[in-house]
C-alpha cells in the first residue's frame, strides 16, 4: 500500500490499529516529495527535521492509547500553506521581502493542529502575499500543475493544492480571499473549502484583505475537510473578527441523505463564452445532484457583474495598508538607502513583486484624498448589493450551485501579461467572498485533454454543514476525487 | 514681540481650538496585553501585536473603552450606540505597523462641553460671564506610536562601521492608549486655553483615567489658532501649533503664535496654513510643513476590529460609577461650607484635596480655617518639597479637626497654627496638642502674664512709646509684635492688643 495515497481518515484508522507508524507515513510522504518535487515545486520550505521530531512525539501518545485517538490528526502528514506563521520556521508568503522572516509566534490555526499532534510536512508556495490566481506571482518559483506540467495549479493557494493533488501530503491547508483556495483546488482536482467570514482565526495568517480573508482545508475528498474544519473552526479571543458560536461535528453530515434540498442555480454564472466542457459538466453535476433528491431551482444574483470591480478595489485598498508593515526596519529584507525614505523606498522596491506593487498602487489610489468616496465608499455600498443578493437567493434556497471557474488549468505564462484576463479567472468566487458566506470546490468532471474541473457549492453564513453534506452526497455517488494525476 | 503694540493687538480676536492626546491609566495596551508602565528598558514591554509582526490582529481592551465613556459623560457628550476605528496610514520607524489604529468617521464620543471658570483678564476678550462653556467636538481612542531616539555614531551602542547616524526604535509605548480630546474653536484667548487644558486635567484626574502629567507626556496638547479682525464672523486662516508640553507653554505658545499671526497681517502678509513647532528654548514657533506637505492619511475603517456597539445597561451602569465631577462639587463647596468661590475652585481642583478637605470638616474642623490651612501651609509646603499631594505628607483630616479645636478653644493662636505646628506635623505626624505640649506653646490668656510682658515692652521702648503718645497710631503693630516675640509667639494676640491700648493711651 503507498501510505502516501491515504486520506486522513484511513491513515487514522490504520495508525490507531497499530498497523502502521507515523514514522511509516512520514517517510512514504518525504519519499513520494523525494519523486515528484522536483517538477510539481509545490514547497517553499520543507520541513523534514520538525516533521521527524512531530512524528516521534505523536508516536508516542499513539503507542500510549489502546483504544482509538480522539486526536485525529494525530501523525498525519499536513502542509501549510506558507502565509500562516510557524514558530520557529521560516514564513515567506513567497515573498523576498520576507525571505529571511522566522516567526517568534504560532497562528491560531497551526496552534490547533499542533494540539492534535499533526505533523508538518513543509511550507507551500503561493502567488506572493496571496495576490493571484496561478501561483506564478511567487517570489521564489513557479509551482506547476500535477496534472499537467506545462500549465499552472490556480492560486494563490497552488503550493498546497498542488501538493494535495500530487500526493505529497496527505491534506494542507490554505487561504482564501477571492477564490484562492477553490480555484486552485478546482484546478488541481481537489477539494477546497472557504469557510464562512469568521468560522476560522485570522490569527496568524499574514492578512493580504482582512475583510476577506480566511484560511480552509484542502484534501483529497470531503470527509477530511470536514475533518480539518472541525479542528480548525470556532472563536479566538485572538482575532475579534471571528465569531463566537458553537462549532457543528461537520462529519455527521457526511453521506447523509439530501433529498429535498433546494439548489440553486444563479443564471449570471451560465453565461455565453463560458467553456463548453465546464458548462457541460457543470450541468451533468446539477443533473447528479436531482437524481440525488435536490431541487434544482433558477435563481438570480443580479450584482454579479460588479464583483471582481468591486473586490479590486476593496482587498487593494485593505492590501495597501496591511502591507505598509514591510518597511525593512523590523524584520525581513532591509536594502540601505542615502536616509530613511531612501531606504523604505529600496527595500520595498526590491522586496515586493510587481503585482504586489501593482495592488498597492491601486489601494493606495483608491484610499485618497478625493477619490475615496468614488472608488473605496462606492466599492463597499456595492458589496453590501452582492451580500443582499445571497441573504435574497438563500430566502428559496439551501445552497447555491456553480462552475468554480470559468477555465480549466490554463498554461504558465498564458494569463501574466494580462492582468485583467488574469483577474477574471476568479469571476466565480469572488462574490462569495464578499458575501462572506462559505464556499467548497469539489472535483466534478475532466475536459478531454484530462485537467481537472471544478464544482462549486456555496451555502448560507455558518452553514458549511449543508454544503459539505450536499459535497460528500455528490462525492460518494461519482468517481472523479478518485483520479490521480499521472507523474 | 515689542513691534506690535497693544493697540493692534485689540483690533483683532484669536480662535483657539485644542487637540489633547490623554494617555490613559490602564495597565495594558490598547490592543494586547503588554504593560504600559512608563520607564522600563527599551522593548521589553512588547509583544507580536504591538510591534506588528506580520499576521498579527488587534484586540480591544475593554477597560480603554469605559475609559473613554467615561470622560465622555463627564464632559456631556452624547455616546453614539455605534463606533467604529480606523487606520490613519503613514509610515515611520516607531509606527510598527505602518498605521495607527484610530477612530475617524465614527468616534466614541461627540458633541459635548467643558465650563471653565472666567476669573481670566485678558486683553483679546472681554469677560461676558462667570464660566464659559467650550465645546467639545469629540473624544476618540487610539493608539501611541512607539519612540525613536536618535544618537549619533560616535555615542552609538554596538558601534558599527561608523561614520553615519543611527536611530534606535523604542517600542514600549507602541499601542498605550490614547483619548484624544478635541474642543471646538471655542477658546479666545491663551489664558483661556490654560483654563480648558487646567480644567480637562481636573476631570481626567477625577475619573482617574489620566495622570494628567504633561511633563512626561501622558497630557499632550496641539493647538489651531487664527486670528480675524474683532467683530468679523469669517475665522482666519489656522495654524496647529505643535509641542506645547507644559501648562506655561501651552499660554506662552499662544500669545506667540497669536501675536505672530496679528503682525503678518499688520503687515499686509497672508498667515499660511501649515503646522508649526513651539520651540520652548527660543520661545517662538517655528514652521514644520505647510498644507501642501501634509499627509494624507488615507483612513479607511479598521477591518480588524468589528463596531463598538455600546449596550445601554453598559451606559447606565458607567454613568451611575461617575464620581461627583469637579463642577458640582465646587458649588455644593460653597453652598455647604460656606466657602468663598475661589477657595471652593482650589480645594475642588484635585480629588483627593477635596476629599481631605471634606473628610476633615466631617471629622469637626472649621471649614474655612481648614481651607486656609491647605490653601496655604499645605500647598506651600507641598512646593517646597517637590511634592504632588497631600497624602505625600504625614498630615492627615485628624489632624486639622484637632488642631481647629486649639484655635476655636483659643489654646493655640490661629499664626502658631498655620506656621509652627503645621508644619511640625508634616515633619513628625504628631498630633497638634501632642507638639504644643511638647514645645511649651500653649497660648497664654493669663491676664496677669501677659500684662508684664506688655509692661516690659514698654519700659524697654521708651522712645517707640512717646511716638505713639504723639499721635503716631500705627507704632501698636510694633509693641503687638515685641510682645509677641517676647512671649515666643504665645500670648493671645487679641487680649496683647486690647491691653496694649489700654496701657498705651
Amino acid at each position: 500500500m503507498e501510505l502516501y495515497r491515504q486520506t486522513i481518515s484511513e491513515l487514522r484508522d490504520l495508525l490507531d490499529r497499530k498497523e502502521v507508524s507515523v514514522k511509516d507515513i512520514v517517510s512514504s510522504i518525504y519519499q513520494r516529495i523525494d519523486a515528484v518535487e522536483e517538477k510539481v515545486k509545490a514547497f517553499v520550505t520543507i520541513t523534514e527535521d520538525k516533521a521527524i521530531e512531530m512524528s516521534e512525539e505523536a508516536q508516542k501518545k499513539i503507542d500510549s492509547t489502546e483504544t482509538q485517538s480522539s486526536k485525529s490528526l494525530l501523525g498525519i502528514p499536513v502542509a501549510i500553506k506558507d502565509n500562516m506563521c510557524t514558530k520557529g520556521i521560516r514564513t515567506t508568503c513567497s515573498s523576498k521581502i520576507l525571505h529571511n522572516f522566522i516567526p517568534p509566534y504560532e497562528s491560531t490555526v497551526t496552534s490547533r493542529l499542533i494540539e492534535q499532534g499533526y505533523v508538518l510536512i513543509g511550507k507551500t508556495n503561493l502567488d506572493e502575499f496571496a495576490m493571484g490566481s496561478s501561483t506564478e506571482n511567487s517570489g521564489f518559483h513557479v509551482t506547476r500543475n500535477p496534472w499537467d506540467l506545462e500549465r499552472a495549479p490556480g492560486g494563490s493557494s497552488g503550493g498546497s493544492a498542488a501538493a494535495v493533488a500530487s500526493d505529497e501530503c496527505i491534506a494542507a491547508l490554505g487561504s482564501d480571499t477571492g477564490g484562492s483556495i477553490r480555484q486552485p483546488a478546482s484546478l488541481c482536482g481537489v477539494v477546497g473549502l472557504k469557510p464562512t467570514y469568521g468560522r476560522v482565526s485570522r490569527y496568524g495568517l499574514v492578512a493580504f484583505a482582512s475583510s476577506l480573508d480566511q484560511i480552509g482545508p484542502i484534501t483529497k475528498n470531503v470527509r477530511d475537510a470536514a475533518i480539518l474544519m472541525n479542528i480548525i473552526s470556532g472563536h479566538d479571543p485572538f482575532d475579534s473578527t471571528s465569531a463566537p458560536l458553537p462549532v457543528p461535528d461537520f462529519t455527521a453530515v457526511i453521506g447523509s441523505d439530501i433529498k429535498g434540498i433546494r439548489i440553486g442555480i444563479p443564471r449570471e454564472y451560465f453565461i455565453e463564452g463560458m467553456d463548453k466542457e465546464i458548462d457541460t459538466s457543470i450541468k451533468d453535476a446539477i443533473r447528479k445532484l436531482e437524481s440525488l433528491g435536490a431541487i434544482p431551482v433558477e435563481v438570480s444574483l443580479p450584482h454579479t457583474g460588479y464583483a471582481v470591480a468591486t473586490y479590486y478595489v476593496l482587498a487593494t485598498s485593505e492590501a495597501s495598508s496591511n502591507l505598509a508593515r514591510y518597511d525593512g526596519v523590523k524584520y525581513g529584507l532591509r536594502a540601505e538607502g542615502k536616509d530613511l525614505i531612501d531606504t523604505y523606498m529600496n527595500s520595498r522596491a526590491q522586496g515586493f513583486g510587481a503585482e504586489v506593487k501593482r495592488r498597492i498602487m491601486l489601494g493606495t489610489y483608491a484610499l485618497s484624498s478625493g477619490y475615496y468616496e468614488a472608488y473605496y465608499r462606492k466599492a463597499q455600498q456595492v458589496r453590501t448589493l452582492i451580500k443582499k443578493d445571497f441573504e435574497d437567493v438563500f430566502k428559496v434556497v439551501d445552497v447555491i450551485v456553480t462552475p468554480t471557474s470559468p477555465t480549466s488549468a490554463f498554461n504558465i505564462g498564458e494569463k501574466t501579461a494580462d492582468p485583467l484576463q488574469m483577474y477574471l479567472s476568479d469571476i466565480f468566487t469572488i462574490s462569495v467572498n464578499l458575501a462572506g458566506v462559505p464556499g467548497i470546490s469539489i472535483p466534478c468532471g475532466f475536459t478531454s485533454n484530462n485537467l481537472p474541473i471544478g464544482l462549486q457549492l456555496i451555502g448560507k453564513h455558518f452553514d458549511e454543514e449543508s454544503i459539505l453534506k450536499l459535497a460528500s452526497a455528490y462525492e460518494q455517488a461519482t468517481d472523479w476525487h478518485m483520479r490521480i494525476p499521472n507523474l | 514681540m515689542k513691534d506690535v503694540d497693544s493697540i493692534n493687538v485689540l483690533k483683532y480676536e484669536a480662535v483657539i481650538g485644542l487637540e489633547v492626546h490623554a494617555q490613559m491609566l490602564t495597565d495594558t495596551k490598547i490592543f494586547c496585553g503588554c504593560s504600559t508602565k512608563f520607564g522600563s528598558e527599551p522593548n521589553t514591554q512588547t509583544c507580536p501585536v504591538c510591534i506588528g509582526m506580520p499576521g498579527v490582529l488587534p484586540v480591544l481592551n475593554k477597560k480603554t473603552l469605559e475609559f473613554t465613556i467615561k470622560t465622555g459623560l463627564a464632559m456631556n457628550c452624547n455616546i453614539p450606540s455605534y463606533s467604529r476605528f480606523a487606520r490613519k496610514n503613514y509610515f515611520y520607524p516607531d509606527l510598527p505597523k505602518g498605521y495607527q489604529i484610530s477612530q475617524y468617521e465614527l468616534p466614541i464620543c461627540e458633541y459635548g462641553y467643558v465650563e471653565i471658570v472666567k476669573d481670566v483678564d485678558t486683553i483679546y476678550v472681554l469677560n461676558d460671564g462667570e464660566t464659559k462653556k467650550i465645546g467639545i467636538t469629540r473624544i476618540h481612542m487610539e493608539e501611541d506610536a512607539g519612540k525613536n531616539i536618535h544618537e549619533s555614531a560616535s555615542s552609538a551602542r554596538g558601534g558599527g562601521s561608523g561614520g553615519g547616524n543611527y536611530s534606535f526604535v523604542d517600542l514600549n509605548r507602541a499601542g498605550v492608549p490614547l483619548m484624544e480630546i478635541v474642543s471646538e474653536p471655542d477658546i479666545r484667548s491663551p489664558d483661556e486655553a490654560v483654563e480648558y487644558m487646567k480644567k480637562l486635567r481636573t476631570i481626567l484626574r477625577y475619573l482617574g483615567v489620566c495622570d494628567g502629567n504633561m511633563e512626561q507626556g501622558s497630557l499632550r496638547c496641539d493647538a489651531n489658532v487664527s486670528v480675524k479682525p474683532a467683530g468679523q464672523k469669517e475665522f482666519g486662516v489656522k495654524t496647529e501649533v505643535k509641542n506645547l508640553n507644559s501648562f506655561k507653554f501651552v499660554g506662552k505658545a499662544l500669545d506667540y503664535e497669536i501675536r505672530r499671526q496679528i503682525k503678518v497681517l499688520e503687515d499686509g502678509g497672508k498667515v499660511v496654513q501649515e503646522t508649526r513647532l513651539w520651540d520652548s528654548e527660543r520661545g517662538i514657533t517655528e514652521s514644520m510643513r505647510i498644507k501642501e506637505e501634509a499627509h494624507d492619511y488615507r483612513y479607511f475603517p479598521e477591518p480588524d476590529l468589528v463596531p463598538i456597539v455600546v449596550d445601554q445597561r453598559w451606559l447606565d451602569e458607567i454613568r451611575a460609577s461617575l464620581p461627583e465631577l469637579p463642577d458640582i462639587k465646587r458649588k455644593r463647596f460653597v453652598s455647604e461650607y460656606g466657602l468663598p468661590e475661589h477657595d471652593a475652585d482650589l480645594l475642588t481642583s484635585e480629588k483627593s484635596t477635596a476629599e481631605f478637605f471634606e473628610e476633615a470638616v466631617k471629622q469637626g474642623a472649621h471649614p474655612k480655617n481648614t481651607s486656609n490651612w491647605i490653601m496655604t501651609g499645605v500647598f506651600n509646603y507641598l512646593k517646597e518639597h517637590d511634592k504632588k499631594e497631600i497624602s505625600e505628607t504625614l498630615l492627615k483630616p485628624i489632624h486639622l479637626v484637632n488642631l481647629s479645636k486649639l484655635v476655636e478653644t483659643a489654646e493655640v493662636s490661629g499664626t502658631m497654627a498655620k506656621t509652627t505646628i503645621l508644619y511640625e506635623i508634616f515633619d513628625t505626624g504628631k498630633m497638634p496638642e501632642e507638639i504644643v505640649k511638647e514645645k511649651g506653646l500653649v497660648q497664654i490668656s493669663d491676664t496677669g502674664e501677659i500684662e508684664k510682658a506688655v509692661d516690659d515692652v514698654i519700659a524697654k521702648h521708651p522712645k517707640e512709646f512717646e511716638r505713639f503718645r504723639a499721635g503716631e497710631e500705627k507704632l501698636i503693630g510694633f509693641f503687638v509684635g515685641q510682645v509677641m516675640k517676647m512671649t515666643r509667639g504665645k500670648a493671645n494676640p487679641q487680649m496683647v492688643n486690647e491691653l496694649l491700648k489700654k496701657k498705651l493711651s
